[in-house]
């Protein structure tokens, strides 16, 4: 059978090809240099240190903990908001949820810190209780953190499930009498069972490589995850042989992670989307239990961010926003974060234009799947592992730290790409699928076909990628972690610094600082690219 | 004469095979069960699949070494025929310069086939503010302003309403007939046949038969 069809000379492999290049250089290049590094070190005996064997145990146990609780309470969560459509503050509580994907961790992490910390809400209630004091910081600090993040991104894909119920169906229950158990039983698990499985994997992955939480909440021996003792390994022992044996150790279980995933379907950007709306229009059943949940959840993570909105105007906040290192710390985050963004979105787009020729033209669905999971290469070579990979290939060229902020930008596009090809996928293979017979018949290709057909359809999903890209880089701590130093530092470094040397004042201004920084380059981006509601 | 010899094709388990000829200044409507091979048939014609073996010739020459928008053919779909976001004159325009910098006569041209199809004047209002029976006289507009001698029609008038149907049937056997074109119809209704005082073919079993 022959279904490719004879076409015009258009190099529709160019735009592929040259992100695939990218690709290949940029993330290929440096997992081939750990693996050749690999090969001259004694893995074995670094891997049976007890050290590197508890902190492969601690990571995978604090992911497996963290998936466990954030699933456990983002059901009753997402069970309770579908059933109280009139909710108020409803669909405003929902966003919230997607907030998390803008929020820089670090800064969550000082909001959390706020409240949760030594002398924060939550820890004088309990005294004035009499129990002993929490501490944010080990196990359970990782965990609320990771709670924080994930429980709301399960919630919302729970809750998705949840709303895509046919109205027949709640009909015929309320015609039946089910009563609220009955529902949930026959109606409400099985919608949301077919989504458990990927989203417990989607955030087992994100738990088992977060790096941020664990340096910041963690970090001490007992509570170090494998992505952080990489780090540790490179920035402060200077123990290669550790470094490249720990990330070759999480090349691994990333790619046993992934492997999972795909079998099971999970998404990695998983919740970008926005949830669409039908409402059940039966009785809700538990009407105050309901409600006292969604109110919980919605403290549990408004709290936070409002504690360090409150605490970040004092009197030291104008000097530190027009302190020099800031200053110079804000000119950096923006420029990693519109490169990362810029660089992020034009591979992502070059590969949805090859695979969607290869897709649609030439019927190579095989061809179309493979060119995008290039993109997604990152989620099997997390952040950390790729830093080394980079380190390893250039040391021997050059001074890896003198051009820290191209190392940055390197690593946090590869970061956003599978986000920019989780966003535009479906737009761009929507706007194809509609027209893409006639733009055949009429002739359109290159710059007309991008000017006339493409870009109206794509323009807001562009931005809205490049936001997301542009916003996830410019709160990343991760690789400017590795790569920067008093010379060169973003926001996020300085809030780590900031914290680190117990500066409380100046580090909540400096997240304050950051989270409006972040909001505003989302905003602005999506504006600006994406043009006015409705273009 | 536009010549379909041979014509096979096949896709998972379904093997199809067509023969046909159509004269110039003729309407040829194709009729059969849904999946029993009609779109398959245009898209064959039309280039956007490769058939396994047989050709299409038109005035003895092939037909399949030229890509779709290279072929002398002409194609209305049964909907997604204009870009909703562009206004009638940049969907007219598309069709003959992609570029959408049209010479005078092409202009004049355009007003032509617009006035043709009874839009005259509605130049330039969006394409997303038009009815489903005047985006296809607007899609058949474009048909004409291309001047291929083949016009292939995917159920052209499906989506219409009765009343919108009947005028479109009229405009599309005037327009036929004004520009001696070699139409090919696709439907399963066969009062578009009688309407369009077409020739009949049917299509079961992957194969054509001439029902007059």
């Amino acid at each position: 059978m022959s279904l490719a069809v004879r076409q015009n000379k258009s190099a529709w492999w160019l735009p592929g090809g040259i992100s695939l290049l990218a690709i290949a250089l940029l993330a290929g290049a440096p997992l081939i240099a750990l693996i050749y590094a690999a090969s001259n070190l004694e893995l074995l005996s670094t891997l049976s240190e007890p050290y590197n064997q508890q902190v492969i145990r601690f990571s995978l146990y604090q992911a497996a903990l963290s998936t466990f609780l954030s699933i456990v309470l983002a059901i009753p969560l997402a069970v309770a908001l579908s059933r109280e459509p009139r909710f108020f503050g409803r669909s405003l509580l929902i966003n919230l949820f997607s907030l998390s994907l803008v929020i820089p961790t670090i800064v969550a992490i000082v909001g959390l810190v706020s409240v949760f910390g030594k002398s924060g809400l939550i820890n004088q209630l309990i005294t004035m209780a009499n129990l002993p004091a929490f501490s944010i910081y080990g196990l359970q600090g990782i965990l609320l953190a990771h709670v924080f993040f994930n429980m709301p991104l399960a919630a919302r894909v729970l809750l998705q499930s949840l709303e895509n119920i046919p109205q027949e169906q709640w009909r015929l229950a309320t015609q039946l009498g089910l009563p609220g158990r009955s529902r949930w039983r026959f109606i409400e698990w099985p919608a949301m069972r077919p989504q458990l499985v990927s989203i417990a994997i989607l955030i087992f992955a994100l738990c088992f490589t977060s790096f941020t939480i664990v340096m910041t909440l963690g970090g001490g021996p007992r509570a170090t995850t494998v992505e952080v003792a990489i780090y540790q390994a490179l920035r402060f022992d200077f123990d290669l042989n550790t470094a490249v044996a720990l990330a070759l150790i999480q090349l691994l279980l990333c790619s046993l992670i992934m492997i999972v995933s795909s079998v099971f379907g999970a998404h990695s950007a998983q919740g970008i989307s926005s949830i669409k709306t039908s409402h059940n229009s039966y009785q809700a059943t538990g009407h105050w239990i309901n409600v006292i949940i969604i109110i919980i959840a919605a403290l549990f993570l408004i709290v936070p961010l409002i504690s360090l909105l409150l605490k970040a105007f004092n009197p030291a906040f104008i000097s530190i926003l027009t302190h020099a290192k800031t200053l110079s710390a804000i000119v950096n985050t923006v420029t990693v974060a519109l490169c990362a963004g810029a660089l992020a979105v034009a591979t992502g787009i070059g590969l949805h234009v090859s695979a969607r020729h290869l897709r649609l033209r030439l019927h190579k669905l095989w061809g179309s799947k493979a060119l995008q999971l290039a993109g997604n290469i990152i989620l099997i070579i997390p952040p950390v592992v790729l830093g080394t990979g980079l380190f390893i290939l250039l040391r021997p060229y050059a001074d890896v730290f003198s051009f820290a902020l191209v190392l940055v930008v390197i690593i946090n596009s590869l970061m956003a790409l599978p986000f920019v090809l989780r966003i535009l996928d479906g737009p761009f293979l929507q706007a194809a699928q509609q027209h893409d017979r006639l733009i055949q018949s009429l002739g359109i290709t290159g710059l007309a076909r991008w000017r006339y057909i493409d870009w109206p359809h794509l323009r807001k999903p562009i931005a809205y990628s490049m936001a997301i890209a542009s916003t996830l880089a410019a709160g990343d701590l991760s690789a400017i972690a590795l790569f920067g130093s008093e010379r060169v530092v973003t926001l996020p470094l300085l809030l780590y610094q900031r914290i680190g040397s117990y500066r409380h004042l100046e580090a909540i201004a400096t997240a304050v600082l950051l989270l409006f920084l972040c909001l505003s380059l989302f905003m602005i981006l999506q504006r600006v690219i994406g043009g006015k509601a409705d273009a | 004469m536009l010549e379909i010899a041979d014509l096979g094709f096949n896709f998972d388990d379904d093997a199809y095979h067509f023969d046909m000829q159509a004269t110039a200044d003729s309407t040829t409507v194709i009729m059969g069960k849904s999946g029993s091979g009609k779109s398959t048939l245009l898209n064959l014609i039309a280039g956007f699949l490769t058939p396994n073996t047989g050709d299409v010739c038109w005035h003895g020459k092939s037909l399949l070494g030229l890509a779709a928008d290279q072929r002398p053919i002409t194609t209305l779909f049964q909907q997604h025929n204009l870009f909703p976001h562009l206004s009638i004159w940049q969907n007219l325009a598309l069709g003959i310069q992609p570029s959408l910098k049209l010479t005078a006569d092409q202009q004049q041209l355009l007003e032509q086939s617009l006035s043709a199809v009874g839009m005259a004047g509605m130049q330039n209002q969006s394409a997303r503010t038009l009815s489903g029976g005047e985006q296809q006289r607007v899609a058949l507009a474009r048909c004409l302003l291309r001047q291929k001698p083949i016009l292939l029609m995917d159920e052209p008038f499906s989506a219409l309403d009765d009343a919108t149907r009947e005028s479109m049937q009229e405009i599309t056997k005037q327009t036929i007939a004004t520009n001696n074109l070699c139409a090919i119809i696709v439907t399963h209704n066969s009062n578009d046949a009688i309407a369009l005082n077409a020739r009949t073919l049917t299509l079961e079993n992957g194969q054509l038969n001439d029902i007059g």
